[in-house]
């Protein structure tokens, strides 16, 4: 072939030679419904827990005889730490220690988001790393994959409440406690994409360009296996929301004096008949909150992972 | 349904069809006013690349187009009904009675689960009120037809147990036990071995002609054209350049781009490219062996030969071709030369230096003396990288200063007449064509004394695979490369290879130089080979 034939047959060719536009993830996500939707109520949820002092509320903590049980709506009288009486509208009502439920519930979302983002952070970290490890070092595959099969056996919220009953219940025990049987659910996801991953011709190529093994494992499997994690990571940070409300429920959970969301329900269980809206308001903001994690990983997964999104 | 159309007109009459796209795509139409008809008892074949729409076509003839596709224009007469309009129950009596279609995929096209008899029966109960001794005897006729073994046993055998020439003879049988007029045969050979590729095309010729239907035959192969087409209709992105008998339009091709893709199928004579013996050699491979042993613990030991006894060797400034069918090793030697995995025995020798043995330590600086491009040019690149980032990865893993690496980028970038602006660029904005390109660059960046090219044509259409043999001749020309082309395509070993080692079964049945073995090969394998070659003695573009 001449030189000018080449010209002419690539002009003639079907493969058009002009470069395609590049739309960048975050374009693409953007658009999707679910994830502007489960966003917006996430971001609203997150100004509240962060403005929950100027949102009208009290000490959380602070009780008061004479304002016990009462309905939402209703003004009563409180004493400060400082001694001085103030006059509270209860919005949300009492509960049977006459603490203001509105400020409970309102300081709650920061106990409950922040649970649910740092466990979701913790077990991703660490059930990355396992399963980089089991996925390229084929020899460590069976220990680290054994243990996991170990852990997973167990159910979840046991583990937590052993765990909760060793170590004394704080913020740091309990995400533990939810985060460990998370590990192996991630560490099983994150082998299976390393697996896949591992047999690309771009990773055999990484390999016959002499790439190091972190260099391949960090560099060209890892940044692959980002989208279907960041939506598992939603899952847990909704399904880790969930197990520490049910563990305060229990009451094995965060101590009672902490406003979660679990806390306030528990102690309104006793009352339910009389009083229902102090086991009905921490619940619909759960709900909500859990729904709109959720609502945002489905989004997340049909604009990151549309071949997974025809899997779930 | 008019009676009269049914015994005289064609079987199949597209008129004006215009096909949307969803919006967003690269174009506006999947298929734009494209005209033409299917005569009884005759094939056409409906060629062209990717994207040019011939297989939006068949579906819609068969009505299983996504509604994302919508037809918007134009008829489908189907013996004068059209198809277009016709209820979904009515298009449900025509599929299997008037019209059949046979897929790419023996083994996706077939249920797993249900063993072959029963698929074909379905096809039967759905569609006729016979008995099941009816049905049965019907079954084994249309088996014994499409010239399967022991119908009887056949046909309680499920898919897998069955080779990829089998099961797209049952696909067959099962798209004919009702005689359709109409056949659509879509890449129907297109996963097959070159061998069974032309059993299977004798086997749709033969039953063409005893019974009479209209076949309208998909493909991209133009070897494949000139095997079985009486007409053939070029298609390019989505609109009918060219239609015509088929010497017509292969011989003598009117419109510019059917005269190019003419010019683009490779010939199946070697290029006879004059040989220097005095070369120093760069690969040797002694008694190359990879064997895979099954390490069950309560099964006996199965050991499959992979590879065995495999001795070649590779000059300077000369290109190897391996040639063989799916699972005659030819990717394992490849493999085992750029140690991705490790030989079961044997030696490798790159410029003397003996590289099958060493640890992956002591391998790391030879390593860059061996470089490969794969087949696949949409996974060869990690899509989370950019161009330049890719292409400068060997060198800095030895120790160029990224200044320096891009540097050398930028010119790789033009020798594979490719724009420098790609580098900063990701790789889905590019066509395969293009990506291969990179892929090329990629390995040369490390300065290989041998590169391998394991099927690296095989996946682009031809006009695109025409040019980027050409610059792997040039890049071979100009540095001086030592090439080992690894190809199950015989056009493109003849083009290519000054060398050719043919593979069957884990060995090399036969060696020696490009002129020898295809002119007059030796082996009763190459000659099989050579044979089944399809088009072989056709002269494409030239009348």
């Amino acid at each position: 072939m001449a030189a000018t034939d080449i010209k002419r047959y690539e002009e003639l060719s079907v493969e058009a030679a002009d470069i395609r536009p590049h739309e960048s993830t975050w374009q693409r996500v953007r658009k999707s419904g679910s994830v502007r939707l489960g966003g917006a109520v996430i971001a609203l949820l997150v100004l509240i827990a962060a403005a929950a002092p100027w949102l009208g509320t009290v000490d959380p903590t602070m009780f008061d005889a004479g304002s016990r049980d009462l309905v939402p709506g209703k003004t009563g009288e409180m004493m400060t730490d400082d001694g001085d009486m103030v006059t509270h509208t209860f919005w949300f009502g009492s509960d049977s220690l006459g603490r203001d439920i509105y400020s409970r519930v309102i300081y709650g979302t920061r106990v409950s988001l922040f649970v649910g983002l740092v466990t979701a952070v913790v077990s991703l970290v660490i059930g990355i790393l396992f399963g980089l490890v089991a996925g390229y070092m084929r020899w460590l595959d069976g220990v680290i994959m054994r243990v996991m099969d170990g852990i997973m056996a167990i159910p979840a919220i046991l583990i937590a409440i052993a765990l909760v009953a060793m170590w004394r219940a704080s913020l740091t025990t309990v995400i533990i406690a939810i985060a460990i049987p998370e590990i192996p659910r991630v560490t099983r996801l994150v082998r299976s994409l390393v697996l896949t991953i591992r047999e690309e011709p771009y990773v055999e190529a990484a390999i016959s360009l002499g790439s190091s093994t972190p260099k391949i494992m960090f560099s060209h499997i890892l940044p692959n296996t980002v989208a279907p994690l960041v939506v598992q990571g939603t899952f847990i940070c909704a399904s880790a929301i969930l197990i520490e409300s049910i563990l305060s429920f229990l009451g094995v959970g965060l101590p009672p004096e902490i406003p979660t969301w679990g806390n306030i329900m528990a102690e309104g269980r006793i009352q339910f008949v009389e009083y229902p809206h102090n086991v009905f308001i921490p619940g619909i903001f759960l709900t909500i909150t859990v729904l709109a994690v959720n609502i945002l990983g489905d989004g997340l997964r049909d604009t990151l992972d549309p071949k997974m999104a025809k899997r779930l | 349904m008019t009676t009269a159309s049914k015994g005289s007109g064609p079987v199949l009459d597209v008129r004006d069809l215009t096909i949307a796209l969803p919006s967003g795509g690269d174009r506006k139409e999947a298929v734009s006013g494209v005209s033409f008809s299917v005569a009884r008892g005759e094939i056409l074949c409906l060629v062209g690349e990717s994207g040019s729409g011939k297989s939006v076509i068949a579906q819609a003839v068969m009505g299983l187009l996504p509604d994302t596709l919508p037809v918007t224009q134009g008829q489908m007469l189907l013996e004068g009904e059209d198809v277009a309009k016709v209820s979904t129950e009515r298009l449900r009596q025509l599929r299997a009675t008037r019209m059949s279609m046979v897929f790419q995929e023996p083994m996706t096209a077939l249920n797993p689960v249900m063993r072959c008899g029963e698929q074909i029966d379905e096809v039967l109960r759905e569609h006729t009120g016979l008995a099941p001794e009816a049905r049965r005897r019907k079954i084994l006729d249309i088996v014994r037809e499409v010239a399967l073994p022991d119908p009887e046993r056949l046909i309680m055998a499920y898919p897998h147990q069955l080779s990829g020439g089998q099961r797209q003879r049952i696909m067959i049988a099962m798209a004919l036990v009702l005689e359709p007029a109409l056949l659509i045969a879509d890449e129907p050979t297109t996963a097959l071995d070159v061998t069974t590729q032309a059993q299977i095309l004798e086997l749709i010729k033969n039953l063409q002609a005893r019974h009479g239907m209209g076949v309208l035959f998909i493909t991209h192969d133009f070897g494949v054209v000139a095997e079985i087409a009486r007409r053939v209709a070029v298609l390019r992105l989505g609109r009918l350049v060219e239609t015509g008998d088929k010497d017509a339009v292969l011989k003598r091709p009117r419109h510019d781009y059917t005269i190019m893709l003419m010019a683009s199928v490779p010939d199946l004579k070697p290029h006879g490219r004059p040989l220097a013996a005095d070369q120093p050699i760069v690969l040797e491979t002694r008694k190359l062996e990879k064997t895979y042993a099954d390490r069950g613990w309560f099964t006996a030991r199965r050991v499959v030969h992979a590879a065995a006894d495999v001795s070649l060797e590779v000059r300077r400034g000369q290109t190897l071709g391996i040639v063989g069918e799916s699972g005659s090793g030819k990717s394992t030697v490849a493999r085992c030369i750029v140690r991705l995995i490790d030989p079961s025995g044997g030696e490798v020798f790159i410029h003397g230096e003996e590289i099958a043995r060493r640890s992956r330590r002591a391998l790391r600086p030879l390593r860059r003396r061996v470089q490969i491009v794969f087949q696949d040019p949409y996974r060869s690149l990690n899509p989370r990288r950019t161009v330049g980032e890719a292409i400068i990865e060997g060198p800095v893993n030895y120790g160029l200063s990224r200044t320096e690496a891009f540097e050398r980028a930028r010119r790789l970038m033009d020798l594979v007449r490719m724009d420098a602006a790609a580098l900063e660029r990701y790789p889905h904005q590019f066509s395969g064509g293009q990506r291969q390109r990179i892929c090329i660059a990629r390995a040369l960046a490390m300065e290989p004394d041998l590169l391998i090219a394991d099927e690296a044509v095989s996946a682009l259409d031809v006009s695109v695979q025409a040019q980027v043999l050409e610059l792997l001749e040039e890049i071979r020309e100009r540095l001086n490369l030592a090439m080992l082309f690894i190809t199950h395509d015989l056009r493109v070993a003849a083009q290519v290879c000054d060398h050719v080692a043919v593979m069957s079964q884990g060995r090399v049945v036969e060696y020696g130089p490009a002129n020898e073995v295809f002119v007059a090969p030796k082996h009763a394998y190459t000659k099989a080979l050579f044979a089944a070659a399809p088009g072989r003695d056709f002269a494409f573009g030239r009348a």
